[in-house]
């Protein structure tokens, strides 16, 4: 017993100690408007350029510190006109952008015309290894600074013009009547001269002429933003601004958030979605986002390329329990899929709950029937690939194959395949490696039906990972683009998407949500559709 | 001991030169980093060429192994992914794993040998064997189970600390996660401590050091626990360099933007550069580390003498 007590004492010799020298420390000062947010942030996968930056941790910054010619509603997702006073057209390929007056960037320099043709051409020229380069490629004379291969022929894209400081005309190479909504894009942000001249001071400390601007970056470790007094746009700051930090983990951050060490987590680890409820009650948000998961197939493998396979495909996706697996392990954090786009479009943008129909229905009987009828699978066994090295792909591949494998009495039907890391699974997929279906995932690049269908299921597509091909898919697309009104582009969008269904080119499984838990200290927290919070609204104390 | 010290210095060479090798291949058979920098998009094959061209990927494996070493001869070790100088990741990162070593290894010898003293001097006595069934327990539990269980105690039920480092992580912030890393070695100092005291208290020259009557004290430190040190301070040596790249989990737990987290970040995106780097130097200070551990032999028992 002597022994305890002096443990007791020891405990409580260290535990003053520390409490001694652990005081002090940033609190961040003040409430109201100029009270500060401090949220969670990954690193940077790229250096933070507007047309490098495709993830989602450089994506919120951007959003802080960049307005574009439009910008998605954070509520609605609709795109609205921010610095462009108008975008004309009168054939969907000729475009002529009118720019409001008075924007300037944060350095005091004026938004022209031309802060958007330079920034669109340093974007799209191959020499800048701009990741998001093919963003451009709808804008005629692309091919000539970013060719296929061999060196870029020019510095300019033909299709862009300065009419005046106010004026730039824009040509594209095809029809694409929704392309002005597609402005809203990061990577068609304006960069100031500033840019240009000095690239290494301005990736260091961007500037740009959003709401806020950086006060201080350090690389890896924090980003503190700070609130624009002079900014003109109506989405003003209503904190002081924003300190971004970065988290080695999300449980981490989680822990850090229960503590009251951190204001605002925008991803709660799968591991503490059960106890959320009761660590956070209504301070967490679990909303749908532009997120799809699916199931892809490799059409270059012959196997899976006949007319019996769409059959198996089919039978495939009804024998997923997809609600079972959406409640069970991903807490109501995924909702069944039932279509190919996401609820974040809206009705009028494109989404039409239920498109899918029987298939995407569990119907374990059905399901046999239509994998004998289609000669069943291909190999006679169905090996779905993931990554293994994050986002716990492992839990859903498994159960998924499970229920396939309930389905159809054989325990031996599907088994999971993972892949070491993600960049290995990329370099399969890219070099047409892969034997069977495989996980793909689809987070929008805008709010609009388009970016779900084309780049995923269209002929040669950039990220037609499975290289299916549809003479008449392709043909419904293209009327799509074509159509100079939206209503009737989405209605063609959707009946292009029929062709998917009834093929089955992809299996969709669930629409993705984001989920976010913030402290009691700030109010006013949401998630825009591509599940960043909208941190200009966001209201300390 | 000068010449003992160059040869020493000498035999460095092949080991950092295979060292290096290996890591370079394990990273290059991971696959190609490129695809897996566009996320769940197909990269566009121009721009992705591009990359690869100036990342130097297009070459073989043994040219790019050759290019790498000529560059870091010069001091570049290269550039990471997004963009950042390596030798600036570990200005940012070295120094605060530096700091993390330095409160974990004052952990194992203040506490890990004081214990083992007292243990050592009072085997089998109450004392003793609670230590030991201590010492057992912590070296039976995971690192990431103390390391999460304090954190959650002391971080956020107690609210005595931060739970998390800052990016300064100045020494305070460092205690609780330098006893987290300190742990297990802490625990095997303190076993070894013991069993060397035990052992050398009744050699003829404590006996004689007792018989000449001099004070209890200076008998325990100048003479049984200068002889009884040199297993310990072979561990501890060796536990320089394991601490310094065995803290991804401790510095994951507390996040702390040490050599762990670059380490972890540069694998899972497969950043060549970082990875190479990182070991490299992890490489040297765990080879001087070995070389400061043999000198201090000497310095202990003047017998051992190097030639």
């Amino acid at each position: 017993m002597r022994g305890a007590t002096h443990a007791k004492w020891a405990a409580g010799a260290v535990v003053v100690a520390l409490a001694a020298t652990a005081c002090g420390g940033g609190g961040s000062g003040g409430g109201g408007a100029d009270g500060i947010v401090s949220s969670s942030w990954g690193d940077p996968q790229n250096p933070l350029e507007p047309a490098n930056t495709n993830e989602v941790q450089g994506g919120k910054v951007l959003d802080m510190l960049m307005r574009g010619l439009k910008r998605y509603d954070p509520k609605t997702g609709e795109a609205k006109n921010m610095l462009a006073e108008k975008i004309d057209t009168s054939d969907s390929q000729n475009f002529t952008v009118t720019l409001k007056d008075g924007w300037t960037f944060s350095n005091g320099e004026k938004v022209t015309a031309k802060s958007f043709v330079d920034a669109w051409n340093y974007g799209a020229n191959l020499k800048n290894n701009q990741k998001n380069a093919s963003m451009f490629s709808y804008i005629e004379g692309y091919d000539q600074i970013h060719p296929k291969n061999g060196t870029p022929s020019g510095e300019t894209m033909s299709g862009l013009k300065v009419v005046d400081d106010k004026t730039f005309t824009v040509k594209l190479n095809q029809k694409f009547s929704t392309w002005p909504d597609t402005l809203g894009y990061p990577a068609f942000a304006p960069l100031p001269r500033a840019f240009f001249d000095n690239h290494a001071a301005w990736v260091s400390k961007p500037i740009g002429n959003g709401p806020y601007l950086v006060d201080s970056y350090t690389k890896g470790s924090k980003l503190a933003m700070r609130k624009w007094a002079k900014y003109m746009g109506e989405d003003k700051a209503q904190n002081g601004g924003i300190d971004l930090k970065v988290y080695t983990d999300n449980n981490t951050a989680y822990t850090d958030l229960t503590a009251g060490n951190l204001d605002l987590v925008d991803d709660v680890p799968a591991s503490q979605l059960k106890n959320v409820k009761a660590d956070l009650g209504d301070r967490y948000i679990n909303t749908p986002a532009g997120i799809i998961q699916t199931l892809a197939f490799p059409y270059y493998d012959a196997a899976w390329n006949t007319p019996d396979a769409a059959k198996v495909r089919k039978g495939i996706s009804r024998a997923i329990n997809r609600k079972q697996i959406t409640e069970t392990i991903f807490q109501k954090t995924r909702t069944p899929a039932t279509d190919w786009t996401s609820p974040v479009l809206g009705e009028a943008g494109g989404y039409k709950a239920g498109l899918c129909g029987d298939a995407c229905d569990y119907n374990p009987a059905e399901a046999k029937k239509l994998i004998t009828e289609g000669g069943g699978i291909p190999g006679g066994q169905l090996k779905i690939s993931y990554n293994g090295d994050t986002g716990s792909h492992k839990e859903w591949v498994d159960a998924v194959c499970n229920s396939i494998n309930n389905a159809l009495g054989n325990d031996k039907a599907c088994v999971g395949g993972p892949v070491g890391t993600f960049a290995d699974f990329r370099s399969q997929i890219t070099q047409s490696k892969m034997s069977g279906p495989f996980r793909a995932g689809w987070q929008m690049d805008y709010p609009l039906i388009q970016n779900f269908l084309q780049p995923l299921y269209y002929t040669g597509a950039s990220s037609n990972d499975g290289k299916w091909s549809n003479p008449e898919f392709d043909k419904l697309v293209d009327r799509a683009n074509a159509d100079t009104d939206k209503a009737k582009a989405v209605a063609d969008f959707q009946e292009a998407e029929g062709v998917v269904r009834d093929q089955m080119a992809a299996i969709p499984l669930w629409y993705q949500n984001g989920s976010a838990g913030y402290s009691d200290r700030i109010s006013n927290v949401s998630l825009n559709p591509f599940s960043v919070p909208v941190y200009e609204q966001i209201k300390v104390g | 001991m000068g010449r003992y010290v160059i040869r020493r210095l000498l035999q460095m060479i092949p080991v950092f030169f295979g060292a290096t090798l290996l890591i370079f291949l394990m990273v290059n058979v991971m696959g190609d980093p490129i695809a897996g920098l566009c996320g769940d998009k197909a990269c566009d094959p121009a721009t992705a060429a591009q990359l690869e061209k100036e990342f130097g990927l297009d070459k073989p494996v043994w040219q790019q192994y050759l290019t790498y070493m000529g560059n870091v001869f010069t001091g570049d070790f290269g550039t990471a992914f997004n963009g950042q100088k390596v030798t600036e990741l570990m200005s940012t990162a070295f120094p605060v794993t530096i700091r993390l070593t330095i409160v974990a290894v004052l952990f194992e010898i203040v506490i890990g040998i004081s214990l083992g003293v007292v243990t050592g001097l009072r085997r089998g006595r109450p004392v003793d064997t609670v230590v030991l069934m201590l010492t057992l327990i912590v070296i039976a539990i995971p690192v990431f189970v103390t390391g999460l269980l304090l954190q959650l105690l002391v971080g956020v039920e107690w609210g005595v600390i931060k739970p998390t480092v800052s990016p300064e992580a100045p020494f305070n912030e460092l205690l609780i996660p330098g006893l987290v890393l300190a742990s297990v070695s802490l625990a095997y100092v303190t076993r070894l401590t013991r069993t060397s005291i035990a052992e050398n208290s009744r050699a003829d020259y404590v006996r004689t050091a007792v018989a000449k009557g001099l004070p209890r004290r200076r008998v325990i430190v100048k003479h049984l626990l200068r002889n009884s040190l040199i297993p310990v301070v072979t561990f501890i040596g060796t536990d320089v360099g394991a601490l310094m790249g065995g803290a991804i989990v401790t510095e994951r737990i507390f996040n702390i933007h040490g050599v762990g987290y670059q380490l972890y970040q540069g694998i899972l995106r497969q950043s060549t550069q970082t990875v190479v780097g990182f070991v490299t130097v992890l490489v040297l200070v765990f080879l001087l580390a070995n070389l400061i551990v043999d000198l201090l032999y000497a310095v202990l028992d003047p017998r051992i003498r190097y030639a």
